[in-house]
Order: C-alpha cells, then sequence, then structure tokens
C-alpha cells in the first residue's frame, strides 16, 4: 500500500501583503510553515500507516525552501518525501497546480490513495484536492471525517457533507480531502529530526513529466486571471451594553434576532 | 477579633452619596460570597464598584473614621480566600477601573488600573514589539490581583514573577490618603520600598488604584518542546539538569498523563500526544528559529539522555495553541472531576521538587485519597490538588488535614515556603505561622498596623 500525502507552504502569519501588480502572495522575508489543514492529512496517513503498514509519500510543489516542510513531514514519521520545483511551475492557479501534481504522482506513482488536507490557508480554494483527482480520473471524497477501514482494493469512509454525513465506499486508487475532526495531528519527533537528517528529498521538475510542454504550467498554463486583491474588511465593531442582567439578556435576544443570528424555532 | 461597626440604613446612604456604585442585599450576586476556592460563604454588607482614585479615597476615609473593614477584590479567581469579605463590611469591587491608561514606548511601562485583566494586556500591546512576561494561568484574573498575591506564571523561570515587572504604584491607605509609590525609574535606593512591600500584601496594606507595569522588547519567536517520559520521577529528576544549561528554557511544566485526560474531556479536544505517563513542558524563546533551535538543542539532549521516550516539537501558533490551551485548562479540568478540591501551592527550591513530588505520590495510598498535580517544575511551585470525591464531610475534612500537615511539614523540612504565587489569604494563615515563626509574624504585624492601625483593610488574611 503506497500512500501520497499532498502538503504545502505557506505563510507563517496571516498579516502578508499581496502584491498588486501580479495578484500573488508576497512571500520574500515572510516566515513560513506547513499548511496547517495539511497536519490532517498527514496524521490520517500516519495512522493509516500504523494499522495497515502503508509507506508514505509526502509530496509538495514550490520553490527550494520548501523543502522544510518535507524535513517536518520526515520528523512525523512520513518515509519519502517529493519537491515538485521547477521556475516555470510559477504562478500557476487552481487548475495549473492541479495538473502539475498530477503529473508529478503520475511519474512518481503508482499510489493506492492520495490523501490532502482540506484547503491551504493562503490559496483557500479547497479545490485542488478535487481537481488533481479528477486529472487523474480516480474517485474522489472531500471533507472526510472518518476511515472505517482500507483494505481488498476498498476504502470505507465517512464524509461531510452541509447538515449531513455520508457513509461511502470508494474504490482504489482514490483521493480523500480530510476535515479537521479527523484526528489530532502529532508533533514533530525530535528523535526523527536526528534520524532522518540525511534523508534524500526526491526533487521532480518539468524535464521528468510524460507531458513536458511548458504551455501547460505556472502562469501560462492558468485560466485564472486576477484582476484585483484586496485584504478583506475586519468587522471589529464593538458595544458596550450597560443594564440589569434581564435588560441586557432582552436586548441582547433582541439584537441576535434583528441581525438574523438567531433561527426561530417554530 | 475586633469590633468593626456593622451596616446600617444610614451607612448605606452615606457610601451612595460618595461612590457611584453600591450593591446591597439581593443585589450582591453570591459570587462575592467566595473565590475559586469556594468553601463557607461570606456576604459582604455592601458591594462598592468605584471608579475613580478619588472615589476610593473617599470610601476609604468613611470606612476608616467608622471602623468598617473594608476587602479589596478584583476578579475574584483567588483560591485562598484572599479577596473574600469574612467580616462582612464593604467589598471594593475594583473591576470597574479598568483602563488602560498609557503606553509607554520610551521608557517601555504601562500604566493601568488595577481592573484590568491580564488576557488584556497582549492585545493592548500587539504589534508594538513588547512583552509583559508574567504569565499567570488564570487570564481572567485582575492585575490588581496579581500584583496583591504576586502571581507568577509559567515564564517565571526566565522573566520572574509579577513583582518583578511593577514599577510604581498608586495606592490609597486605609485612611483614605493617596500616596505614589516608585515610578517609571529603572533604578531606585530612595529609602524602604514601600512600592515592593505592597506587593503581595493581598490587600491588606493599601488599596491599589494604578501600576505602572515594565514591559520588556518582545523575543520574536517561540518554540515549545513536549517532552514525554516513562515516569514522573524520571522528567521531574531532569528538570535540574536542564535549568542548569547555558539556555535558559522560560517556562518547565511538569504534567501526568492523567491530568492531559482530564483536561481533554472537559475542552472537548484531543492531545497531541498523551501516550506516556509523564511529560515536560518546555519553551525557548529568541531571535529566530535558528537561535532557539540551537537552544532547545541541548535541553533536547539532556531528555533523551536521562531517559525521554521523545522530544516533540512545537513551532507553529496553532501546535503551540493545542498544548498550552490544555495546560492552561488543567485547574478546571480537575475541578470538574470531583465534587470538591483544595490546593497546596508550595514552593520548595528547585533541586529537591522530584523529591517533594515523589512524596506527593506517597500520600495518595497512605491517606487514601486522590490526588492531582501540575505545575512549574522549573521554578519549584507546585500545585498539588486534594479531591474530595465522594468522602464525606468529616472524612474530608479530617484527611485534608492529615494530607496539608504532611506536605507542609516535608516542604518546611526542604527550606521550602508555604506559598508561591497563590499567596496566604485566610485558609494557609496557620501554615504561615508555623513555617515563618513568632518573630516574623510579629514583624508583620507592625507593619501593618503602620499602614493601618484601625486594622479594617481585609481583616483576617495573611496573619
Amino acid at each position: 500500500m503506497k500512500i501520497a500525502i499532498c502538503i504545502k507552504q505557506v505563510p507563517g502569519t496571516t498579516a502578508v501583503e499581496v502584491d498588486p501588480v501580479t495578484g500573488t502572495l508576497k512571500r520574500d522575508g515572510v516566515e513560513s510553515k506547513l499548511n496547517p489543514c495539511d497536519l490532517y492529512a498527514l496524521e490520517t496517513a500516519l495512522r493509516l500507516k500504523e494499522s495497515c503498514g502503508a509507506s508514505l509519500t509526502a509530496v509538495t510543489m514550490g520553490p527550494p525552501q520548501a523543502q522544510s516542510i518535507l524535513r517536518e513531514a520526515f520528523m512525523m514519521g512520513v518515509d519519502e518525501a517529493l519537491l515538485v520545483s521547477d521556475r516555470k511551475f510559477a504562478g500557476a492557479d487552481v487548475l495549473s497546480t492541479s495538473y502539475t501534481l498530477a503529473q508529478a504522482l503520475e511519474c512518481a506513482g503508482p499510489f493506492d490513495l492520495i490523501i490532502c488536507g482540506r484547503q491551504t490557508t493562503d490559496g483557500d480554494t479547497a479545490q485542488v484536492g478535487p481537481e488533481l483527482a479528477e486529472l487523474l480520473n480516480i474517485p474522489h471524497a472531500a471533507n472526510v471525517t472518518e476511515i472505517h477501514s482500507l483494505d481488498a482494493g476498498k476504502l470505507r469512509a465517512t464524509m461531510l457533507l452541509p447538515g449531513s454525513f455520508m457513509q461511502i465506499s470508494m474504490k482504489l486508487p482514490a483521493l480523500i480531502s480530510v476535515d479537521e475532526t479527523i484526528a489530532e495531528p502529532r508533533l514533530p519527533s525530535y528523535k526523527l529530526k536526528l534520524a532522518t537528517a540525511d534523508r534524500e528529498i526526491k526533487v521532480l521538475s518539468l524535464k521528468d513529466f510524460a507531458d513536458t510542454d511548458e504551455n501547460h504550467y505556472g502562469q501560462s498554463g492558468s485560466p485564472t486571471r486576477v484582476i484585483r486583491v484586496f485584504p478583506p474588511e475586519h468587522n471589529t465593531r464593538q458595544e458596550r451594553w450597560e443594564g440589569s442582567g434581564k435588560e441586557c439578556a432582552l436586548r441582547l435576544a433582541a439584537f441576535l434576532e434583528e441581525g438574523k443570528f438567531l433561527q426561530d424555532p417554530r | 477579633m475586633k469590633n468593626f461597626t456593622q451596616l446600617d440604613a444610614k451607612h448605606i446612604a452615606e457610601l451612595e452619596k460618595i461612590a457611584s456604585e453600591v450593591l446591597t442585599g439581593s443585589q450582591i450576586h453570591e459570587d462575592y460570597f467566595h473565590d475559586e476556592l469556594a468553601g463557607v460563604p461570606h456576604p459582604p454588607e455592601a458591594v462598592v464598584r468605584p471608579r475613580s482614585t478619588a472615589e476610593v479615597s473617599a470610601v476609604m476615609k468613611y470606612a476608616y473614621a467608622n471602623n468598617i473593614p473594608v476587602t479589596p477584590r478584583g476578579q475574584g479567581t483567588g483560591l485562598v480566600g484572599g479577596s473574600v469579605s469574612l467580616y462582612g463590611g464593604i467589598m471594593l469591587d475594583m473591576t470597574a477601573m479598568n483602563r488602560i491608561l498609557e503606553i509607554d514606548r520610551e521608557n517601555l511601562t504601562m500604566t493601568v488600573e488595577p481592573g484590568v485583566l491580564l488576557m488584556e494586556i497582549p492585545p493592548a500591546i500587539q504589534g508594538m514589539g513588547l512583552f509583559y512576561p508574567p504569565d499567570p494561568g488564570e487570564k481572567s484574573a485582575s492585575i490588581g490581583g496579581n500584583i496583591s498575591t504576586n502571581a507568577g506564571g509559567m515564564r517565571a523561570v526566565k522573566y520572574g514573577v509579577t513583582r518583578d515587572y511593577v514599577r510604581g504604584l498608586e495606592v490609597v491607605l486605609a485612611d483614605g490618603r493617596v500616596m505614589e509609590l516608585g515610578g517609571k525609574v529603572a533604578k531606585n535606593s530612595s529609602g524602604y520600598n514601600l512600592l515592593q512591600l505592597i506587593v503581595g500584601s493581598e490587600g491588606t496594606l493599601a488599596v491599589v488604584t494604578k501600576a505602572i507595569l515594565k514591559l520588556i522588547p518582545l523575543p520574536p519567536k517561540a518554540v515549545s518542546l513536549l517532552v514525554p517520559f516513562p515516569s514522573l520521577a524520571q522528567a521531574i529528576g531532569t528538570v535540574p539538569e536542564i535549568i542548569k544549561s547555558k539556555n535558559t528554557p522560560t517556562a518547565v511544566e511538569f504534567m501526568e498523563r492523567a491530568v492531559i485526560l482530564a483536561a481533554e474531556e472537559f475542552l472537548g479536544r484531543a492531545y497531541p500526544d498523551k501516550s506516556a505517563d509523564a511529560y515536560l513542558l518546555l519553551t525557548f524563546d529568541g531571535n529566530s528559529t535558528e537561535e532557539i533551535e540551537k537552544a532547545y538543542e541541548e535541553a533536547a539532549q539532556i531528555c533523551l539522555a536521562n531517559g525521554a521516550l521523545d522530544v516533540l516539537i512545537s513551532n507553529t501558533p496553532e501546535r503551540n495553541e493545542a498544548i498550552w490551551k490544555a495546560r492552561g485548562a488543567f485547574l478546571e479540568a480537575i475541578k470538574s472531576s470531583t465534587t470538591e478540591m483544595d490546593e497546596c501551592d508550595v514552593v520548595v527550591p528547585r533541586r529537591l521538587i522530584a523529591d517533594f513530588i515523589n512524596y506527593s505520590a506517597t500520600l495518595e495510598e497512605r491517606f487514601g485519597i486522590r490526588i492531582r498535580s501540575f505545575g512549574h517544575a522549573g521554578d519549584g511551585n507546585l500545585h498539588i490538588y486534594i479531591l474530595r470525591d465522594k468522602l464525606s464531610q468529616p472524612e474530608w475534612e479530617s484527611k485534608l488535614q492529615q494530607v496539608f500537615d504532611a506536605l507542609y511539614a516535608k516542604a518546611f523540612e526542604m527550606g521550602g515556603q508555604v506559598s508561591g504565587e497563590h499567596g496566604i489569604g485566610y485558609v494557609k494563615r496557620p501554615f504561615l505561622k508555623e513555617s515563618r515563626g513568632e518573630d516574623q509574624l510579629e514583624l508583620m504585624a507592625a507593619v501593618k498596623h503602620a499602614f493601618d492601625p484601625k486594622g479594617i483593610l481585609n481583616p483576617g488574611k495573611v496573619f
């Protein structure tokens, strides 16, 4: 059983500036970290490794410094790491990113299962996982909250839908993106840091792919055009009410009702 | 003890003239009858919520003239009954004086009213590159309360306690006189240090109405290490070596699996690791990731050499939140797991902390009572909680007394002190007397008399 986990390096804080010209995030000089949602994907994979002996490969697409998150994946217990890196991949949108990853996974595979985090904290689209599965032409499920079994070429899991859960059974190979309720991620281990300090990180670039047409990658392979980028409005308005508990409670109830924060149970 | 005046309608009417908010009778919520220790309720006769120093002064002048006891109170999160009005009278609820008055970026100070909450300080200085290091577990406590008990917290190993960050105070004396002590100066050799006498005096000498707190430049990066050990003895036994090493951690906490499980249940959230019986939690701060990595390297090696199962690294806000949030919830989690509890907040020399914890663990079996502990292994300050569970009242009282006697006797034998950070209040008074002796208590009484000749300020506390 071979499992690939797609992870990404994202800015370490939320206070990141956007380049007004290119519409991309200014990453220079900004501390970075492993995308928090991907920690759940890694934890899911590590538990499958413990329960059914799978071999795990962490895959990331990014510049050479993204190696640091692959090192971190080693420190959590992942066996192999793959850095998908080429200047020609720069400026990729959701579709182009998914395509690049699909090429890389076909090149390094085959994998029985691909696990992604729900979304990244910088792009926030939550689309790369499902698009990647479509491009690989394999079944996929998003917002997976629990894995029940993984054997005989089948994965049984629960996925979260708006307002309900759905139990599913999928044929392998398959892709899932996991919800944050699936398992509490473990912390990186210092012992594994020492043990994996010299472990090789494989690098794949455009020349290694089946499709080497550079028009399919990076900015030129991206149909999305960013017109304007702007920070969201922060609503931090505060009101202070004074009065007896009853007065304030009635006022709060009226306020919540007026703002449609409460649904009338009738 | 004293023949204090009981409040009557005339007194209330007078108080209403001088104070902006006076609560009496059924207006006084029963939360005011106790602190987090709970126990026997002691209702005040009136709660006064002043808005200014002048108001505090007027109330004290009136109370002094009429021999009315006054109990200053912050958020009531204390654990030794320090803010409970044992003799009725006036409770001076300082929480409405809660403005941050100034942040002085030239002198690195911040001036606050006593009702400001500890949790309100970090957002107030966020983005300024400034840092207020004292970090007591109870973030909803007020700064006035922190000053009154000289609260310590988790960063004491490297940065010291509340006392070390109080530069100046405005206080109101028992007779209503307003006095400024200390100021925005970094050095001071000008007579007796009355400022530091007020810090930790639990509201028995004066009422704090304003505080100038010292700030330091914020270390931009922090990494925590969660270190699993096969046994508590091994975990604690490693602490002296870590402290001796070149790089001082900001925090060294210890915890057992039972407490982690209680916190998981209380928060409804899984902890990143619970495979081991005991853990140390270390934090290192510094200017860069590289600097911190170097700093924790030595500690990690010491831990592994002393039998640690691994050293787990928490290097992002999400990871830190997962481990520290549980640490912050330990007290509430333990509390919700039992019917009633009492605590022992002794501090022993750091070298002896392992011996003391091992000793306290033997008491569980010896007295047949559930005992939970966690705390600041790095500074020798322990929090040992004795849990009542299903014991009957007489059984509980007698076992509690026996456990306390044994714990304090052991602590004193080791050269320890009654309280590391929670204070004496009224419940720890016998143990203070036992450890400090008659002579020292007489000196304290003389100091108290000099500040408050009528003994109206927080009577029945400390000694």
